[in-house]
Order: C-alpha cells, then structure tokens, then sequence
C-alpha cells in the first residue's frame, strides 16, 4: 500500500483516495510538432526499476494534483512537491541522490 | 416558501453505533484566496467563528467553518440563513476571484453516534482514525468505501459525515451493514 502526504493539505492519503495522473514532466508536443515528437510525446514512457517521478491527484480529499518521487522496487517515497514545477526541486533531487546515489531518471540525476 | 426536502428522511438506525440521518443543513461553498482578509472577514461576519487553518475546522451549535483545500471553504449554519449570507460575502468579494453558492440541497448530512461509532467508519475508510490522530475537533476529506466524503469527529463518540446527495442512499446503507450489531471488531476499545 502507497501512502502519499500531498504537498497541498498535508494530509497523508491512502492510493486509494488518490487517482494515477502517470509518469511526470512531460514536455507536449501538439499541432505543428513532427510526427516522431508527438508519437514519443503521446506513447514513450520510462519504465525505470527504482527511482521514478510520477502525477497523482488527491481525488477523494482537496482535488489538487501534485507530483511524488518514489521507488518502482521498494515502493519507498522521496518526497511529494508541488504541481507547478516542470522538473524536480533540488531538494527531492538531493534527497534522492543520499538513499540511491548515481541514480538518474530521462537525463535528470 | 418551500419545506426543505432531504434526499433521505431524517430518522435512526440503531445498530451498535446510531446512525443518524440528519435534517437538511445550511451549507456555502466558498472559494477564492483564503488569506485575503477580505474574504476572512466576509465569511466571519456570515458564521461567526475563528477561521480554521489547514484541514482545520471550527463549529459550534449547528454553525461551522470547514477548510476543504487551500482555496475552498464549507460553511454551515441554519438551512433559513443562507440565502442571506450568499448574498452577503458575494457582495463583500465582489470584484475580486471568488465563488459563493448555496450548496445545502446538494450534500446529505449523518451522524455516527455512539461509543464504538468510531469502528463504523473504521471499517469504510482508509483514513487514520486512532483517537490520538483523529480525535475531537479533527476534520478530514477521504473516502467512504466508493464515494469521497468530509468526516468531522466532533466528540470521542460522535462523527458527522457530508457526502454528495447523489449517494446518500449509498452511504447510508453503507453505515447501517459497518454498524450491525454483533460485528464490532473493538480494535479501539482500551
């Protein structure tokens, strides 16, 4: 079972009061953009064994959408942070860098 | 004017806890920026109580203000005062980004009543429930089995729950099948 705390009420929600928004920081590439950079956009996803960035929304509390850092194999959670970022803080980053040292996830590390 | 119509009628299911359909109750939604004093000013003049911080709550005697998330307030009071108070903070926010509605036909209100109250919705919603977590004055969003609701533990043995009108019937079947007797679990008894 998946606890998140969501940045936004500080409430410590259960995966099921919360709804999988999928992977994070994608960049959209929509009318206008090549055929290969909408295909990736639309269907190219990372399926990493451990370190992960993922959007979820606090369904079933505030309604606020928010982005978690976790562990694909340990289900441990580095961290949640706020929905209006296009990549993560520095400080998950760090936080992350301390528990999996040389991890790297789409060319962030 | 009209009598006010709850989706269920009031009345009591004895179980090991009570359930209690409650009458119909006055409910606004607000929503703008809850730090602007304005708007602080505005829904403590309509129900005069402190203004609750995150996921906080105060009530008192039917009335109460409801931090829902960081932009949305609950307020209760009296089903006959609403129309007054709508019309009183839409004025006050008049001009800045905000939203007032009258939301009292919209909700249905229970109450868990009783000494293992408490195990009833332990069994309906993820939620930590243990009494040094969620005790009196506590007020949450989560989820009752299928459908979300907001949870107020107003004492040790007394819970009032607002979920969707659309569900009541839903819900409170839900709260008579967690709360027939015989199938306490005691998890929380000392």
């Amino acid at each position: 079972m998946l606890i998140l705390t969501c940045p936004y009420c500080g409430i410590e929600a259960d995966e099921t009061e919360l709804s999988p928004g999928g992977e994070a920081h994608l960049k959209r590439f929509g009318p206008g953009s090549t055929d290969e950079a909408f295909e990736t956009y639309l269907f190219h996803r990372e399926n990493p064994k451990g370190v992960h960035f993922e959007r979820w929304r606090h369904a079933m509390g505030c309604g606020k959408w928010f982005h978690a850092a976790r562990c694909t194999v340990t289900l441990e959670v580095f961290g949640t942070y706020s929905a209006q970022v296009t990549e993560p803080p520095a400080e998950i980053r760090e936080k992350i860098t301390t528990k999996r040292p040389g991890w790297s996830w789409r060319g962030i590390e | 004017m009209y009598d006010p119509v709850g989706a269920l009628q009031p009345g009591t299911y004895a179980g090991f806890a009570e359930v209690q359909v409650l009458p119909p109750q006055g409910m606004i939604v607000v929503r703008g920026d809850l730090s602007d004093g304005a708007l602080q000013s505005a829904v403590t003049a309509a129900v005069p109580l402190a203004m609750p911080g995150q996921t906080g709550a105060s009530f008192e005697n039917g009335r109460g203000i409801f931090w829902m998330s960081p932009d949305e307030l609950l307020l209760m009071c009296p089903y006959a005062e609403v129309a007054g108070h709508v019309d009183s903070i839409g004025k006050a926010l008049a001009g800045t980004h905000h939203l007032v509605a009258d939301i009292s036909d919209a909700r249905a209100v229970f109450a868990v009543d009783g000494v293992d109250a408490r195990e009833v919705l332990g069994k309906l919603t993820p939620a930590d429930l243990a009494p040094s977590v969620f005790g009196p004055g506590s007020f949450r969003r989560t989820r009752l089995a299928q459908v979300p609701a907001a949870v107020l533990c107003e004492t040790d043995n007394r819970f009032v729950l607002v979920c969707f009108r659309s569900v009541a019937g839903y819900v409170h079947e839900l709260l008579k099948t967690a709360a027939i007797p015989g199938s306490e679990v005691g998890y929380w008894r000392d």
